[in-house]
């Protein structure tokens, strides 16, 4: 071991190299992504939610309603129209959940680890932000594989477009909750943030009712909420190749896509901005 | 300030450093080098500043003022240089425990942007050298504290570096793992040629320090050698009890000329020879002596001397009570 030539060391660099903030953005994501796909607990959560909210609210209220604006033939019921919603919170759940968990690791340890690694600390953000991603993407494909169910045909274009749209939203969600959690330091407001952020944008995002016809201040609320853009690309994606159902969608694919990169570009340099510059 | 004679460049140094949180002064100008290759250590109680010390060196916490250097880096300029030079192993445990130790070690080399060789390589010795090869794919979870302060430190040494903290190492830890994580630095120490840098308020692991500083209240008080500073508390050191302790004391300090202090466990003097005195003492004050001990200079007494305080009468502060539940919860789940 003592006969190691110098260049075991790390390696010396007067800047910032590539492959080094590369290595520590791939880290990261490793760590993210392995303690996801060992945490058994997660994945029964992952299926369970989403089935719960599908059969037991989707079922009940849609043998209650139907749509005015649809054809009356059409095949579009309740639970149709709510499962782009449900694929939305489970991006939601997951990517806040996922995001805030630095709180967890500033409380027992493993944050020091990375903010005394030589890496500039946004390399780390972005680690935590696309393993998000990934975690929401492997999410996604058991809920497409769930889609029967709702009555949804599944098919290859769509479930790509669902993955993609569902990657984005769950990054935009990811370096919110990164840039909440690089500043909180307790448990509690962990507990504030479920409450007061992620309950009322899921609620307010369309995943539940329809966006038309609300109150003014509901549906200025609506429209400030990432999430809506998140859910509105999801029924696009979807519903694609259903004609009856695209009168569900408020905005077409490009504009939600165009809404949700902008959010995306702004969030991502807060979270980074915030995580680099935490004690 | 007792500095060793022909001693090679310092690795560290501080210059009349100090930190500040609003009213209180956790560190209070400072200043301090140590030289390269040597195990040097804080010793004293809880709060004294230690750890905001080691976490100022290490880049995690700006100084209100003053100045320090590792490895020639300047820490508030230079951070990325100097966490490239240093390794930590921290009081709180920072491993991912639903991690193997493996993937624990995997990630700090990525990190630190080891080439994939030199990784393997290394990781495997590291681990022989703490005992855990054949544990190293198990997750860290069902580790004892013991194993995951050995993981921490071969963790802390995977990079090579030139400067390596230890922050109260074997906080936690009953004595034979304590013994046994020590024996670990050591070893390592001599394999990697790492100088070391160590907090702790436990006497008996301060004597495996080459040089120690003693620091009470954000300042050192004392710095040398444990011989040193087991010096300056002359000859033997002579703890008596009574039932009136104050008035022992006034009735020693006035018979022998000698400086007495009333500590919680009795009246506390030094003389030069304590086991020939005794006989004396219990003469010159019959009936009043219910028990004498007499004992070698420890590093206890050179703290109880220069502050008046033992370092155990330090409380916990709720924090610290905290932890150790969060501890003990873990450790019992091994």
């Amino acid at each position: 071991m003592t006969a190691e030539p110098a260049a075991d060391r790390p390696r010396p660099r007067a800047g910032l190299r590539f492959r080094a903030v590369a290595k520590g953005v791939y880290a990261i994501w490793y760590r993210e992504t392995r303690r996801f796909v060992r945490d058994r607990s997660r994945w029964l959560g992952l299926v369970t939610q989403p089935l719960l909210y599908l059969m037991l609210v989707g079922y009940g209220i849609s043998s209650s309603m139907t749509f005015r604006r649809l054809p009356a033939d059409s095949s579009i019921n309740y639970v149709t129209f709510m499962y782009p919603g449900i694929v939305g919170m489970s991006v939601l759940f997951t990517s806040i959940f996922s995001a805030v968990s630095i709180i967890w690791d500033r409380e027992f340890g493993f944050l020091k680890e990375v903010l005394v690694a030589p890496l500039p600390r946004w390399a780390a953000a972005a680690g935590k932000a696309l393993g998000i991603m990934t975690i929401v993407a492997l999410q996604t494909a058991v809920l497409l594989a769930m889609s029967p169910l709702a009555h949804v045909p599944l098919g290859l274009w769509m479930a790509l477009k669902t993955l993609g749209v569902a990657s984005l939203v769950g990054f935009v969600l990811g370096a919110f909750g990164i840039a909440v959690a690089s500043r909180m330091t307790s448990f509690e407001s962990f507990q504030l943030i479920m409450n007061l952020v992620t309950m009322p944008m899921f609620f307010l995002s369309g995943a539940l009712y329809p966006l038309r016809g609300l109150p003014p201040w509901l549906n200025f609320l609506a429209h400030v909420d990432p999430l809506t853009y998140g859910v509105d690309a999801l029924r696009n994606a979807i519903y694609a190749d259903n004609e009856a159902a695209r009168l569900l969608v408020q905005y077409p694919l490009v504009f939600d896509i165009g809404v949700l990169a902008a959010i995306a570009a702004v969030f991502a340099a807060l979270a980074g901005w915030l995580f680099e510059t935490q004690e | 300030m007792n500095e060793p004679t022909a001693a090679p460049a310092p690795i560290v140094v501080v210059d009349t450093l100090s930190k500040r949180f609003g009213e209180l002064t956790a560190v209070d100008g400072v200043s301090f080098t140590v030289a390269a290759g040597e195990i040097f250590g804080f010793l004293g109680p809880n709060g004294a500043g230690k750890t905001t010390t080691i976490k100022i060196l290490a880049t995690l916490l700006r100084a209100t003022s003053g100045r320090a250097t590792i490895a020639g880096f300047d820490v508030t300029r230079e951070p990325r240089r100097v966490r490239e030079s240093i390794g930590l192993v921290f009081q709180d445990n920072s491993l991912d425990d639903r991690l193997t130790a493996w993937e624990n070690l995997y990630i700090h080399a990525l990190l630190y942007d080891l080439p994939r060789a030199a990784f393997l390589a290394r990781a495997e010795n590291l681990l022989r050298l703490v005992d855990l090869w054949d544990r190293r794919d198990a997750q860290v979870r069902v580790y004892s504290g013991g194993m995951r302060r050995r993981l921490e430190i071969a963790r802390g040494l995977l990079h090579r570096p030139k400067v390596f903290f230890l922050d109260e190492p074997t906080l936690g830890l009953d004595p034979q793992t304590r013994n046994a994580v020590w024996q670990h630095v050591r070893a390592l120490r001599d394999a990697n040629q790492v100088t070391v840098f160590m907090t702790t308020h436990y006497m008996d692991e301060a004597e495996n320090c080459n040089r120690i500083a003693i620091i009470d209240r954000g300042s050192i008080v004392a710095l040398g050698t444990p011989e040193e500073l087991k010096r300056r508390v002359g000859g033997d050191v002579l703890v008596v009890d009574a039932a009136d302790r104050p008035a022992l004391a006034a009735a020693v300090a006035a018979r022998y000329g000698v400086a007495v202090q009333v500590a919680g466990d009795g009246v506390r003097f030094e003389v030069d020879h304590g086991p020939s005195f005794v006989p004396r003492l219990t003469a010159d004050f019959p009936e009043v002596i219910l028990s004498v001990a007499v004992h070698r200079p420890t590093l206890d007494d050179v703290f109880l001397k220069l502050t008046g305080r033992a370092i155990r009468d330090q409380e916990n502060s709720p924090l610290d009570a905290f932890r150790g539940h969060v501890r003990a919860f873990r450790n019992r789940r091994s």
